[in-house]
């Protein structure tokens, strides 16, 4: 009882910390930009290109999970946000006067996840939400789906989902590192370089691994159909959301024992 | 009231805090003194449980500070570090901490009020001069009105009237009664606002009581006395266990025997004395003698001149 109030208080902390900052709403409207603007440019240079595509291109083209395939760059965004959630406390001192302030690290650490957590789920649905609509509006005249079709809204919703757990990974990783550029280079190897280097493997290890992933196994939560080996959506969230919150556990046992 | 008990921080092969026992007494300020890496920055930061010790304890008003559920209600901090995110107003900053205790929001005006930002509420705290900052950072302090309050070198850096500004703060804290401990590297600077003095010098407790305590301890505090019979006298006082040393004119300054008992003995032997006074160290000679084989960096501090030549102590 007693922590559910700390951490309540805690939640309203980290709720003014997060808007009073200009950055942090900067940073929301980008991954809402691209994640809508990207998904805008591919879906136009498709439907120009669609009649050069052949036949069988045609067949298994999926516009569900093409129309939020900007999601691949917007995850930097939230995830470097969720990054200087932790960091830019590390970078100006601000760490000493919040756990002066909370003694009770963990209660910290949870209040920003929650926070964060919603903050980003509810910019990431609205991004994916706003980036399928518009992305079947420019490919209706080829080959378009509505969101009743199946699989369309747990895609969509996933869209969303797969970004608010990025911004998790981002925040994680800042917990853990405590330093802006570092966390950042792990975070932008793991979501983005890792997966590219993993595929030079000899097969079958490369897709054995591949799957396990951030990104691919998070992406069969708005993806459809897949043209690689990958998980079902079940298995796929359970692994894509055990990297957010790992990192967040190996955060918080070490802030439990490290100096501020 | 603040407690360390056997208080050890070592950071790789440093000993920043050294096995110290200390008790902050209640309702007084109390002067937390010593040169620079003296341990004062790591010994506070280990009250409010930042850092951890590693070995001994730190409790305040009988508890681990961890363990205190809304802690800024019951201990207000400034650190020596700047502790605002510098692209946040000062409203935005105390409100944040506000609401992590559960302080309600009129109070972050109140603070404002107090440490005269109001003007400023609105203004990016990473704009702001360094007197301003600190202001800040006694604002966040007071915010959940406590009852203690530590101070890390609060004064450090100020212009003149920021000092002036926070020493009557102190002042005014001291006269509200409340637990006050404030560091400084500064004797003359805490001559003027402590009751209570806790030296330290590599990690170790030098000295600690009242301010004239410390003085008295200080072997730069003697007696002085005149008289034409030097020889006879000194005598006289060696048997009686006294540090004696001569000086010019007939003058015989004493230590480890108290100026009454010289006064008897003197009667006591037909002594004539021309001159009996008590010789007060200063406090920066005090500090500067506690010190001297501690400080980090030795060179900032001279030791005072040997006694037999002193002049030191004359009334002041
Ligand atoms: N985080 C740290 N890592 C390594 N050494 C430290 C750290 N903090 C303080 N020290 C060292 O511990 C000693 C005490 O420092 P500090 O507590 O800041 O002294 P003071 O506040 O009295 O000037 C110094 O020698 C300092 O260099
Ligand atoms: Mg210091």
């Amino acid at each position: 009882m007693e922590s559910i109030i700390v951490l309540w208080a805690n939640v309203r902390a980290e709720w003014v910390k997060l808007r009073s900052v200009r950055s942090t709403l900067w940073a929301l409207a980008i991954t809402m930009a691209i994640t809508v603007g990207l998904s805008a440019l591919f879906c136009s240079t498709r439907v120009a290109r669609w009649d050069r595509m052949g036949r069988g291109a045609q067949l298994i083209f999926e516009p569900i999970g093409f129309s939020l395939n900007g999601i691949f760059l917007s995850q930097l965004a939230i995830g470097v946000l969720g990054v200087l959630v932790m960091t830019s406390e590390y970078g100006t001192g601000q760490i000493r006067a919040t756990f002066a302030a909370t003694p009770t690290r963990g209660t910290v650490l949870l209040a920003k996840m929650k926070v964060f957590f919603l903050a980003s789920l509810v910019v990431g649905e609205i991004s994916s939400f706003a980036a399928f609509f518009l992305g079947q509006a420019i490919l209706s005249s080829k080959s378009s789906a509505s969101l009743t079709d199946p699989g369309a809204l747990r895609a969509v919703l996933g869209g969303g989902l797969y970004l608010a757990g990025i911004g998790i990974f981002g925040l994680g990783l800042g917990v853990i590192l405590r330093r802006t550029a570092g966390a950042i280079a792990v975070l932008v190897a793991s979501v983005m370089i890792l997966p590219q280097l993993v595929e030079l493997l000899p097969s079958p290890w490369n897709d054995d691994i591949s799957k396990y992933l951030p990104s691919p196994a998070g992406q069969t939560l708005f993806h459809i159909t897949s043209t690689r080996p990958s998980l079902s959506t079940g298995v796929g969230l359970f692994v894509f959301l055990a990297y957010p919150l790992g990192a967040c556990l190996i955060g918080w046992v070490l802030l439990r024992t490290r100096d501020a | 009231m603040i407690e360390t008990t056997e208080l050890t921080k070592r950071y790789g092969d440093k000993l920043a805090v050294d096995h110290l026992t200390m008790s902050i007494p209640s309702g007084q300020v109390t002067g937390f003194l010593g040169p620079n890496g003296a341990g004062k920055s790591t010994t506070m930061r280990m009250i409010l449980d930042l850092d951890s010790p590693t070995s001994g304890s730190a409790k305040v008003n009988g508890r681990r500070y961890r363990d205190i559920r809304f802690p800024l209600h019951e201990v207000g901090s400034l650190l020596e570090a700047k502790s605002v995110h510098p692209a946040r107003t000062a409203r935005g900053h105390l409100q944040w901490l506000a609401d992590s205790n559960r302080i309600p929001r009129k109070r972050v005006d109140e603070v404002l009020e107090l440490v005269g930002l109001s003007a400023v509420a609105k203004k990016r705290a990473g704009g702001f001069s360094l007197g301003m900052g600190q202001r800040l950072g006694i604002a966040a302090a007071m915010l959940g009105d406590p009852q203690t309050l530590l101070l890390d070198e609060p004064v450090n850096g100020l212009d003149p009237e920021g000092i002036v500004w926070v020493r009557s703060f102190l002042r005014s804290l001291a006269a509200e009664g409340r637990t006050v401990l404030v560091s400084s590297h500064l004797m003359s600077e805490m001559a003027l606002t402590a009751d209570h003095l806790i030296v330290i010098g590599a990690g170790r407790l030098i000295s600690q009581g009242s301010v004239a305590d410390v003085v008295a301890g200080s072997s730069s505090s003697h007696v002085l006395v005149r008289t034409p019979e030097v020889s006879r006298l000194m005598s006289v006082l060696t048997a009686e266990g006294a540090e004696v040393s001569t000086d010019v004119d007939h003058a015989l300054r004493i230590r480890k025997v108290s100026i009454e008992r010289i006064g008897q003995l003197a009667a006591d032997n037909a002594v004539v004395l021309h001159e009996l006074s008590p010789q007060a160290a200063s406090l920066e000679q005090a500090f500067m003698e506690l010190t001297h084989d501690s400080g980090e960096y030795q060179t900032e501090l001279k030791p005072p001149p040997p006694p037999s030549t002193t002049s030191a102590g004359g009334p002041n």
